[in-house]
């Protein structure tokens, strides 16, 4: 099945196949994303949806199929190219924000800033900006252990927004959050994102997160099992059960 | 939900009149299905009746006569007791839902009751996105964020149940059809 978005693609992919070894992860997934689209790729564990996110994200190369962002195929770039792209146009998130714990809450915000040659005073200014949309701008200059989970998630997501990236791929980013602190996070990354125009793929296997997306690609066994816009209408059809 | 205890809950504070009474619930329980004139003044009757409340003095302000209802001592030890009751959880053993699946499968095969699994899943999730769009607008009071929040944590009960019983499925069908 293919998941097209029509107009606006900013990143697709075609036909992926992806095994470690023996087992398959990802046995022919197709979709696009849309500028500004919030959607969430769902789907029980072991299904093949967190190999999706890296292999579109180009930390992973997929065996077979292809991947175009912005219309130019990148799964057959070389390493430092994904790795540009990563930096300048992709933003990444995991469950745990993987802070920097000895740097400030300021200096982890700015520090994509300072790989991709932004000067120094701009990045800090950059990076108050940032933490300010997030409502953490009081921990501008507290480190990692000072911080609750859901304020060092929310340094994070400001420090995978602060390059302003075309694609922000999050993969559980409240998976280790309270409800609370969870919905937090949640509401101001896809409200952000929204207002910026940022692509986001949101992995989860929480449909309580699914919910804060526009469309949700669900994954069953290495395969795109159905697809629900943000009307509820299921698109494309179900393969039948095995 | 007990409307009697509701319209005590709601008298716990001052005297009221019957219509008072509706807006309030309606006010206080935003995601309750709206009460009709003639249940609550039907309730108020019974609550009369077994000494939960009082009427009191009636009022006309530009419309027809409005009796004023009164909480009694015994009311209000009423409504403690019940405010202290644990409810029992539901019994949901015997669902719309797992009857259907069963249902499915007996009539018709393991992909009938797929389908109906996942199209059933897709109607949660639209409800549980509105319901999500509710808490995330800024102007929404805490009332109604808190009565989103019981909605959603309820519809992603099923929607567990649905993707659990998904997996589950040839196991069923084999049961079923041995």
């Amino acid at each position: 099945m293919t998941v097209t978005t029509g107009d606006r693609e900013v990143l697709t992919a075609r036909s992926l196949v992806k095994s470690y070894g023996n087992s398959p992860a990802l046995r022919g997934v197709s979709l696009s994303a849309g500028r500004g689209d919030v959607l969430a790729i769902t789907g029980p564990s072991g299904s093949g949806k967190s190999t999706l996110l890296l292999c579109l994200a180009g930390i992973l190369r997929p065996d077979a199929g292809e991947i175009r962002f912005a219309g130019r195929r990148i799964d057959t770039e070389s390493e430092s190219v994904r790795s540009a792209l990563r930096r300048r146009e992709f933003g990444v998130l995991f469950q745990f924000g993987q802070l920097v714990p000895e740097m400030t809450a300021a200096e982890n915000v700015a520090l994509p800033l300072l790989l991709s040659g932004v000067r120094r005073r701009e990045a800090a200014t950059a990076a108050r900006v940032w933490l300010d949309r997030f409502g953490v701008a009081d921990l501008a200059d507290q480190r990692p252990p000072q911080m609750s989970g859901g304020q060092a998630q929310r340094v994070a997501v400001a420090r995978a927004l602060v390059t302003e990236p075309e694609v922000l791929f999050a993969d559980e980013p409240t998976g280790a959050l309270d409800t609370l602190a969870g919905e937090q996070v949640l509401g101001q990354l896809t409200r952000v994102a929204r207002e910026s125009g940022t692509t986001v793929l949101l992995v989860t296997h929480d449909a309580q997160v699914a919910a804060y997306a526009d469309r949700e690609i669900v994954i069953r066994d290495g395969v795109v099992d159905g697809v629900v816009d943000s009307a509820g209408t299921a698109v494309g059809q179900h393969r039948p059960h095995s | 939900m007990s409307v009697g205890h509701a319209l005590l809950g709601l008298l716990a504070d001052g005297q009221r009149h019957g219509y008072d009474l509706k807006q309030q619930y309606e006010l206080r329980f935003p995601a309750a299905k709206p009460l009709a004139a003639a249940q609550i003044y039907a309730t108020l009757e019974r609550l009369l009746r077994d000494g939960l409340v009082v009427a009191g003095v009636t009022e006309r302000v530009g419309g027809p006569d409005r009796t004023l209802f009164a909480v009694t001592d015994f009311g209000r030890a009423e409504l403690d007791r019940w405010l202290a009751e644990v409810e029992l959880p539901s019994e949901y053993v015997a669902n719309l839902l797992a009857m259907k699946v069963t249902l499915a499968l007996l009539v018709a095969d393991q992909d009938v009751a797929a389908d109906f699994l996942r199209r059933q899943r897709v109607a949660h999730l639209a409800r549980m996105r509105e319901y999500t769009g509710v808490k995330t607008d800024p102007s929404t009071d805490v009332l109604r964020v808190v009565a989103a929040d019981y909605a959603i944590n309820h519809i992603d009960a099923d929607v567990r149940w649905i993707e659990t019983t998904l997996q589950r499925i040839s196991r069923l069908t084999k049961e079923i059809h041995p």
